[in-house]
């Protein structure tokens, strides 16, 4: 696409010293981060470490107080910032799929590009069952989420995010609620799409996980990037923090 | 002659209670009109909207029904017009419901998760669209068993016409008991059918309050 080439940074999000206050307490602490194109970042950390609240404010869910934050070439420290238009580009997964319930799977997926997109309702059913196949579950267009296993709605959950074709994905512990035998399914799914190329930013404590499918892990603890590096960051700590973390995790 | 009643002074009284139904038809109308608007302006973002519908749910649950009747029929032939009671009644019963079930729709809306709100919006679905296809769909069946114990209410709060001259139902009962002196009978009557109007709508509220809490 012409326009991402004229774009003057490989860049898809950076954070520069970004805090957020909730209150008078402060959640993130001065953060800078760089995510570019292609490439899988994950964020780690302890609870109330900052990881959730940055993801975040990355699709503008929080608003950051200091600091600047580019998003797909965005900037979300502009109060005239276009939260709708930024958030066609930007997908996001919850860890509680919060997925319609009074919608069927495929009018789930179909609302976005629909009434957004402006999809017809032949192009945007033939995109759903697309994005459906790609995470497995072609024949649960018609079932009601309820009718669903937690994994198979958290890949509902990721297929409706793809049905808006984003530019980045944003996963939010997407298998803190899921039973172990189901996380896998989802993680599944998530390295398939790492594998074809789409820039995402992931919260995750499936450490292993976080080592296979990322190129970058960041180590946040009490809101700041504590340390960042590749796979081998976890077998070799640099601070006693994330020492204790992995001791802890693993 | 049951009761020692004549049929003249049945059929007065039966007609009594066919200007309660329609009167409540026209309460219920006017409350859902009025109300619906009134439950979007609570849960709105916009500050003075919020407040100024606030106000119109405080004022008029502390105000008793039969006084907003006073009000609204003497109000309307102060401005100059005249209008026959009904309309004055109906008037004030959609005023009263409206606040009521304002505030019944409002915790509806407000019951539907607020992640489903977050997932809408990350869905880039503006406001409207938000609110048209997600979240007034689930307040809606949260909103139907209350809706229809209200309707309840609504048909009993219809009798305080009764104080503005309106021949509904407590009104033409009392005429008649004016003229037989047998008030227990007469108002027994007058009970029963109440009750009938009543009961099947008691009952669908039950039903209903039983198939959302399932679903």
């Amino acid at each position: 696409m012409a326009n991402e080439e004229n774009e003057a940074t490989d860049s898809m999000v950076r954070f520069e010293k970004v805090r957020k206050f909730y209150g008078e307490i402060e959640v993130l602490k001065g953060i800078s981060l760089n995510v570019s194109r292609g490439e899988v970042i994950s964020l780690i950390g302890r609870s109330g470490s900052g990881k959730s609240t940055a993801l975040r404010c990355i699709n503008g869910l929080e608003a950051i107080n200091e600091g600047r934050l580019h998003v797909c070439g965005r900037a979300l420290h502009d109060a005239h910032i276009d939260l709708r238009a930024l958030r066609r580009d930007v997908g996001i997964v919850f860890q509680s799929y919060n997925l319609f319930p009074h919608l069927t799977v495929l009018q789930n997926i179909t609302l976005a590009p629909r009434k957004v997109r402006r999809l017809p309702l032949k192009e945007a059913t033939d995109l759903a069952l697309r994005v459906l196949n790609q995470v497995g579950l072609f024949e649960k267009a018609n079932a009601y989420p309820s009718e669903l296993s937690g994994g198979q709605q958290q890949r509902v959950a990721i297929a409706r995010s793809l049905a808006m074709e984003p530019r980045l994905m944003l996963f939010d512990e997407v298998t803190s609620a899921l039973d172990p035998e189901l996380t896998g399914e989802v993680l599944r799914v998530i390295e398939k799409l790492a594998a074809d190329g789409m820039t995402m930013v992931i919260v995750t404590h499936e450490m292993a996980f976080a080592r296979s499918v990322a190129d970058q892990l960041v180590f946040m603890n009490q809101g700041i990037v504590w340390e960042t590096g590749n796979g081998d960051m976890l077998r070799q700590p640099r601070t006693e923090e994330l020492q204790q973390f992995v001791g802890s995790g693993l | 002659m049951l009761f020692n009643l004549t049929p003249e002074q049945f059929f007065y009284i039966f007609r009594g209670a066919g200007w309660t139904i329609v009167l409540s038809m026209l309460g219920v109308a006017g409350g859902v009109l009025l109300g619906i608007p009134i439950a979007l302006a609570r849960v709105s973002r916009h500050t003075w909207l919020k407040r100024a519908s606030g106000l119109y749910v405080q004022i008029n649950q502390a105000i008793p029904l039969p006084v907003t009747m006073f009000v609204v029929y003497f109000g309307i032939s102060i401005g100059g017009y005249t209008v026959p009671v009904l309309v004055a009644a109906a008037l004030a019963l959609t005023v009263n419901a409206a606040a009521y079930l304002g505030e019944i729709w409002r915790g509806s809306i407000e019951s539907v998760p607020s992640t489903q709100w977050e997932a809408s919006e990350s869905l880039a679905l503006s406001y409207v669209q938000r609110m048209q296809y997600v979240i007034l769909p689930q307040a809606l069946r949260i909103s139907i068993p209350p809706t229809v114990g209200f309707v309840v209410a609504l048909v009993k709060n219809t009798s305080y016409a009764v104080v503005i001259g309106m021949s509904e139902l407590t009104y033409s009962s009392r005429v008649v008991n004016n003229t037989t002196f047998q008030p227990f009978v007469i108002f027994t009557i007058a009970a029963g059918l109440y009750f009938m109007m009543c009961y099947p709508l008691s009952v669908l509220s039950l039903r209903l309050e039983r198939i959302v809490r399932q679903a």
